[in-house]
């Protein structure tokens, strides 16, 4: 690969060259992008267990006094809402009601928060916040001193608790429920004392975990999952399968259906704005754009006719220009191909059948109810 | 005919004349560097094909690739069962996952282009 050096790699990067993963550029990072072929790892998450290095996601602490009051008003969902060794996803708002980032806040004490944000905005999240900071909290950007390992899949459980060395019921829905953390020491073979703060979340829609813990204790972690996994038919993962899992289910991206210049009331996410919580930032101009009616709405689409849709084309009722496709593949769990689109809300409607313009060549779809794949906890 | 010749481009297309015409598709290392096929997207039969220029596309999940024709002709057939099974393309690229079959109109073109063993020393090089 060419043109790499200014890139940042994860302190697996080696570990993936081993593995023979091929890499892309990725919010300024080189990450793997697959391993043994996107379908069979996207397959295996959805039947056995995947490993995700995502390392590259940022982290930022917000401490002290004043810490609650600064993300009850920085973020949309409601954090006093939150108890210790909860989390929460959340949203970060400009002023014009878009989207700086979406979030995940960890309660770690009465005023400490740990939150997780995506990577290329971890600079730009913790400005945005430092901005908003008249309450007085510390804030501190932490993405150097934390990797990032993504267990997820039905045998997500089995595997991390044996690596773990956690006895399984501990790791059950009923003694961990979903988006809970745990703070647990690593065993001594992965660093002394080393401590991870284990969280039953994802980006998949499996269960499974995140695992957030020093750079120096990953790559033993990393190897011992690995190797534990031989016996579940798990596998390393990379980001082309992490991306289909997400579309499947029908989580949004930051930069294609979350945006910076795209109302948050647009991308059916609403479930995390909390408008009657009281004041914060971004609020007065979700109300406002909400009176006066959105410009867009994100749908869901079948494609009807043979053909593949992806991000940035544009999609037509008749000769109207009418939105345009945020991402889309053809997903390997249900073999169609499908995308997400901003349309004007008219069109927006279930059964409504669109246009999409494919290389000067018109594409039927349909939209169709969200998501495409149920997520585990919805099944 | 004279005996069949296999020969590569540059962009990874292969040609390989026949009795019938010269038949085309991607390489064994396009087909590894693109990963999982899941949709060509055929030309017509009929359609003039320009040396050099895009007349298909190959999509994986994650990407969409052009196909350049190898050489000046005209499409006489496509691989329909590509339509039903685009995975032929990564399971028997030099072969099965064939593309069209086209009726040159230069048939010299196709000698001009890499033998195999060039087009191994030309893809190593790139691999580096």
């Amino acid at each position: 690969m060419e043109n790499n050096s200014s890139l940042k790699k994860t302190p697996l990067y080696e570990t993936h060259v081993e593995n023979g993963a091929k890499f892309t550029e990725f919010g300024g990072w080189l990450m793997p992008v697959q391993y043994s072929g996107l379908i069979d790892e996207h397959l295996t998450v959805r039947s056995r267990a995947g490993l995700f290095d995502v390392s590259h996601m940022g982290e930022i602490t917000v401490k002290g006094k004043g810490a609650v009051s600064l993300l009850q008003y920085a973020a949309t969902n409601d954090v006093t809402r939150l108890a210790k060794k909860q989390a929460q996803y959340s949203l970060l708002l400009n002023e014009n009601g878009g989207v700086v980032d979406d979030i995940i806040i960890y309660r770690t004490g009465d005023e400490e928060f740990f939150i997780c944000v995506n990577a290329s905005n971890a600079e730009k999240d913790f400005a945005h916040l430092s901005n908003l900071n008249r309450f007085g909290a510390k804030i501190e950007n932490v993405s150097g001193l934390y990797a990032q390992i993504a267990v997820q899949g039905p045998d997500a459980a089995r595997l991390l608790g044996a690596v773990l060395q956690v006895r399984e019921d501990n790791l059950a829905l009923a003694a961990f429920p979903y988006f809970t953390y745990r703070e647990i020491v690593l065993p001594n073979e992965f660093g002394v004392k080393a401590k991870s703060l284990v969280a039953r979340t994802g980006y998949t829609g499996e269960d499974g975990f995140e695992v957030f813990l020093p750079p120096q204790s990953v790559k033993s972690f990393w190897d011992a999952l690995a190797e534990a996994g031989l016996e579940f038919g798990a596998k390393p993962v990379g980001l082309g399968a992490r991306d289909t899992l997400r579309l499947e289910v029908c989580y949004p991206l930051h930069g294609h259906e979350l945006r910076d210049d795209i109302c948050a009331l647009s991308a059916n996410v609403s479930w995390a704005i909390k408008l009657q919580k009281g004041d914060f930032f971004g609020r007065e101009a979700l109300l406002c754009e909400r009176d006066k009616g959105l410009a867009v709405q994100l749908a869901a689409l079948e494609v009807i006719s043979p053909g593949i849709v992806r991000a940035d084309a544009l999609v037509f009722s008749g000769d109207r220009e009418i939105g345009w496709i945020t991402s889309g593949t053809k997903t390997p769990t249900t073999n169609k191909a499908v995308a997400l689109a901003y349309l004007s809300p008219p069109e927006a409607k279930l059964g409504n059948t669109v246009e999409v313009e494919v290389r000067g060549k018109r594409v039927k779809a349909r939209i169709v109810e969200a998501p495409f794949v149920k997520p585990f906890n919805k099944r | 005919m004279a005996e069949s010749i296999q020969r590569y481009t540059k962009d990874h297309e292969w040609a390989r004349n026949s009795a019938e015409g010269v038949y085309v598709g991607i390489s064994d290392y396009a087909q590894k560097e693109l990963g999982d096929v899941v949709f060509v997207d055929l030309p017509d039969a009929g359609v003039v094909l320009g040396q050099g220029k895009s007349f298909a596309t190959v999509e994986s999940v994650k990407a969409v690739s052009e196909i350049y024709a190898p050489l000046d002709g005209e499409v006489i057939r496509v691989n329909t069962a590509l339509a039903e099974k685009p995975e032929l393309v990564n399971l028997s690229p030099e072969k099965d996952g064939w593309i069209v079959l086209v009726k040159p109109t230069a048939p010299a073109q196709l000698e001009e282009l890499m033998d195999s063993g060039n087009y191994g020393a030309y893809v190593a090089q790139i691999a580096k």
